[in-house]
């Protein structure tokens, strides 16, 4: 419904962009004249058409927004006293019900009358809403149209007003990303501190023990639950730790190699070869670790003698390394190259050989950005969850053994909110918990490594 | 490998013959330094390489027979008693193959075994039959020879990926089911065909019915939820950072932000999602709407990134141009500046669309990760797309889903990989050099 009456809409502006253009050159005496006026014609006809669209799509979207609420109060008003005092969850399951008999489903047990009369109630509503919407909002854009097509004659300066409004518009774009970081901090915050007032801050902070899974039923043996990051924060540093015991050595050599001394063509064929790691999905990463590399580590440890667990931090921390070498690598690459030839030069001039310029030279010169590059390796290690979901485990030991089993933060979050969520327990709460610690220690990170590199970068600009 | 190669004789007086000697006789040490980090150096890009092969190895070789599926070859008497014009929908087809397979093999009674032989073909044959008799009612008193698909297990067997002689007690199928199989083969009733089912439906619990239209379809509208709103919003912000914005402690602001926001683990866009979309707003779970909601949030900073560095690379000399000859900020930009870092942009854009095409993990916090069957006609109903689809694969038990998400691994690939070779071919054609 909604696509209908944007079209409808967009058919109205291009009449409008039609209707003020013409108004225009009418009002100057025809095209050849259009020079005397304060803008070009097309100005016009665009300011138009704004006013004809804009207002019209504000409303739209506040309507689309607003009437399942609208929606759902008119309901209630009409439905007997006895089911408004219901506690609000049976409330909002009998909105769903009257919701789903409506579109013609069906509803949980036999709908009594006063709920089959308040479905008739909401159809009649929707079909009402659906009328309403079309007229206020079309009616809106034809008295935005007029209001437009009136205030344009020949000194108006129509440019300046469009351009206003497509400033406007790109600001509100570029504030976006601020948004997104506010949604992000108050969303995580709001449910975190929901789970702090179960669940004292410090137990979560210090506590040895995470067992999540207990608190499902409120008459179970320790019902309350364990919620102690500690272990799942170790296995998180172990995995991470395993990763860029990889990524670190593999990424930093590579880079170097790519950069420093292979000839022209090799650099070329095999660049963008190594460049497919860092595109490949990391469900793909994980279905690998889990199937081929996790059984093949188990086979190599125990003919070793050495017991490994079926889902060892190893597995997943190998391929999770691989996965993050492209990553360093071409970080590393750009801050080498970034280093000036004349502090090469000079060290080859002085006799030295090439590894020991890069070693002695290039590569304390380039320290900081590889620093950098780094951090920001381990912030994505920290936060990758795919591979760790399907190759590492779910049992939180407090262990830094890597051929155990250990368990991440990310993937404690996704096994508690896939599946059924209650939005007041704590098991769901946790998760965002979780998410808020995960969030705040890849901030700093990431604000420290951009920090650092970009402080590199300015030193040789 | 760390002595100092400068060296000077402790007096503090050198003679140039001595340093000369001392060097000279340093040298064949340092050069075999040389060639050691030059070797470690081309090992670890060999690691890498290596590693990609034998993914890539790995995965094909357990996903390519996937796109072929075992069928066997049943003759079907359509019983006018079963069928008949009033209930050719419902009709018990499955009943006829059962039935075709006992004249197969009459020397079959006990029940468990009549089971087991029923248990040769998948139980989606009866559509295959239904399909053909509604396709042609006047097979209706026939006996139509037909290839209906093999169960999964069966499957695994034709294909080589269960060993035969592994003892009964390792395997899913017993010696019986061998035997059955092996005589079918003699008598040429079965084959490996083109595997249409995989493309042309949606999930099931069988591994021989499962498909992956529905998830493309569920990536599709994703990804083009996405696009839709990503690409506007990300140039509009990237022209304004690049080109209005004032220099001052806001735009510093926004600056730090969207290079944070970059860096920030995709599943903290999923919790986004899940509190703020989900159950604030109200939208539909599992709709390819919130994903693309979700996504988009996190391509952007991406998107923007890039079109600010090809926003940069157009030289200053244009916009001089245009607003010495009386053009507006706005013109400047809108006419000269922005179709020439267009080509840039678009390249980002679908860099960043196949960084969305391959996400997983922020769309499982929206709930796309239910069981759907149905394949998604629209932006909410309720979908899964090819990264989860094959999430959900990895985790079933069945020997079958491993050969079915190999697969949907190398669909993915190819389609991540026509992205790829498109932003390159984007970048090479359109992308002027200043």
């Amino acid at each position: 419904m909604p696509g209908m009456i944007l079209l409808a809409l967009l058919v109205l502006s291009a009449a409008a962009y039609a209707l003020g253009q013409r108004r225009v050159l009418r009002m100057v005496g025809g095209p050849t004249r259009s020079r005397a006026l304060a803008s070009r014609p097309r100005y016009y006809g665009t300011y138009v058409a704004l006013w004809c669209a804009v207002p019209a799509l504000g409303l739209l979207l506040l309507w689309v927004f607003l009437e399942p609420m609208v929606l759902d109060q008119l309901v209630l008003r009409h439905l007997p006293e006895s089911y408004r005092s219901l506690p609000p969850e049976r409330v909002s399951l009998l909105l769903n019900d009257i919701k789903n008999l409506a579109k013609g489903g069906i509803a949980s047990g036999q709908p009594d009358p006063a709920v089959r009369d308040a479905v008739e109630h909401y159809r009649n509503l929707q079909s009402l809403a659906k009328t309403a919407l079309w007229v206020v909002v079309l009616s809106l854009s034809a008295v935005g149209l007029q209001f437009g097509y009136r205030k344009i004659h020949i000194t108006f300066r129509a440019r300046n007003k469009v351009e206003k409004v497509v400033e406007t518009f790109l600001i509100i774009a570029s504030t976006i990303a601020i948004f997104t970081t506010i949604g992000i901090v108050f969303s995580v915050l709001f449910e975190a501190l929901r789970f702090f007032r179960l669940v004292p801050w410090w137990e979560f902070l210090f506590g040895l023990k995470w067992s999540p899974q207990m608190a499902i039923r409120a008459d179970q043996v320790g019902a309350s639950g364990a919620f102690g990051m500690v272990p799942v924060f170790t296995g998180t540093l172990l995995i991470a730790l395993i990763a860029m015991s990889v990524a670190a050595p593999l990424g930093l050599l590579s880079a170097i190699y790519l950069s420093e001394y292979a000839p022209r063509a090799f650099r070329t064929a095999v660049k963008p070869i190594l460049e497919i790691l860092a595109g490949i999905p990391t469900v793909v990463y994980g279905f690998f670790a889990a199937l081929t590399v996790g059984p093949l580590v188990r086979r190599v440890g125990e003919s070793l003698g050495f017991a490994v667990a079926s889902e060892s931090a190893l597995a997943a921390g190998l391929v999770m390394g691989i996965m993050i070498v492209p990553f360093v690598s071409s970080l590393t690459d750009d801050v080498i190259t970034a280093v000036p030839n004349d502090l090469r030069d000079g060290s080859l001039a002085l006799g030295a050989t090439r590894s020991e310029t890069i070693k002695r030279v290039v590569l304390p010169a380039a320290l900081p950005g590889i620093v950098g590059g780094l951090l920001l390796g381990v912030s994505r290690a920290i936060g990758e969850t795919m591979i760790v979901v399907m190759a590492a485990g779910l049992a939180a030991n407090l262990t830094f053994n890597p051929l155990a089993a250990v368990t991440t933060v990310t993937v404690q979050i996704v096994t508690l909110l896939v599946g059924d969520q209650e939005f007041d327990s704590p098991k769901t709460l946790a998760a965002f918990a979780l998410g808020l610690v995960l969030f705040v220690v890849t901030l700093i990170l990431n604000i420290i490594a951009l920090y650092v590199v970009r402080k590199y970068r300015e030193q040789y600009e | 490998m760390n002595k100092p190669f400068v060296t000077t004789s402790s007096s503090g007086v050198s003679s140039p013959s001595r340093t000369v000697t001392i060097v000279q006789a340093s040298l064949h040490k340092r050069y075999r330094a040389e060639k050691r980090f030059r070797l470690l150096g081309l090992s670890a890009v060999i690691c890498g390489l290596a590693f990609l092969a034998f993914m890539f190895v790995d995965i094909i070789s357990k996903g390519y027979t996937a796109f072929l599926q075992t069928m066997v070859l049943v003759d079907i008497d359509v019983d006018p008693g079963e069928v008949h014009v009033g209930n050719l929908d419902q009709a018990d087809y499955q009943g006829l193959v059962k039935k075709s397979l006992e004249k197969l093999f009459p020397e079959v009674t006990g029940r468990q075994e009549k089971r087991e032989l029923y248990a040769l073909v998948s139980s989606g044959a009866g559509t295959v039959v239904r399909q053909r008799v509604l396709e042609d009612t006047s097979m209706i008193g026939k006996t139509i020879a037909l290839w209906v698909p093999a169960n999964d297990d069966v499957d695994m067997v034709v294909k080589g990926h269960v060993e035969r002689n592994l003892p009964e007690s390792e395997r899913r199928l017993g010696d019986r089911t061998l035997g059955w199989i092996e005589a079918l083969e003699s008598q040429g009733r079965i084959t490996t065909r083109w595997n249409k089912t995989f493309f042309k439906s949606g999930d099931s619990r069988e591994p021989e019915l499962a498909g992956i239209l529905g998830a493309t379809a569920g990536s599709f509208y994703t990804i083009l939820v996405t696009l839709v709103l990503s690409f506007p919003i990300g140039v509009a912000a990237a022209l304004y950072l690049e080109e209005f914005a004032p220099k001052n402690r806001w735009t510093d602001l926004i600056e730090v932000n969207i290079n944070n926001l970059a860096a920030v683990p995709s599943i903290v866009f999923g919790l986004l999602g899940l509190a703020v979309f989900l159950s604030f707003f109200g939208l539909p779970r599992s709709s390819p709407l919130v994903g693309g909601l979700v996504l988009t949030l996190m391509t952007l900073p991406t998107i923007i990134i890039a079109g600010r560095a090809s926003l940069q690379a157009v030289p200053p000399s244009i916009r001089d141009a245009a607003l010495s000859v009386g053009a507006s900020r706005m013109q400047a930009v809108f006419h000269h500046v922005l179709p020439l870092a267009l080509p840039g942009m678009l390249t980002g854009t679908i860099i960043g669309m196949g960084r969305a095409l391959g996400e997983t993990a922020p769309l499982l916090m929206v709930g796309m990760v239910a069981f759907i069957v149905d394949i998604p006609r629209g932006f909410t109903d309720p979908a899964t797309v090819l990264p989860v689809q094959i999430y959900l694969w990895a985790d079933s038990a069945e020997r079958a889903f491993v050969e079915k998400t190999s697969a949907a691994i190398l669909v993915l690939l190819a389609f991540l990989i026509a992205m790829n070779a498109a932003a390159v071919y984007l970048r090479n054609r359109f992308e002027r050099r200043w």
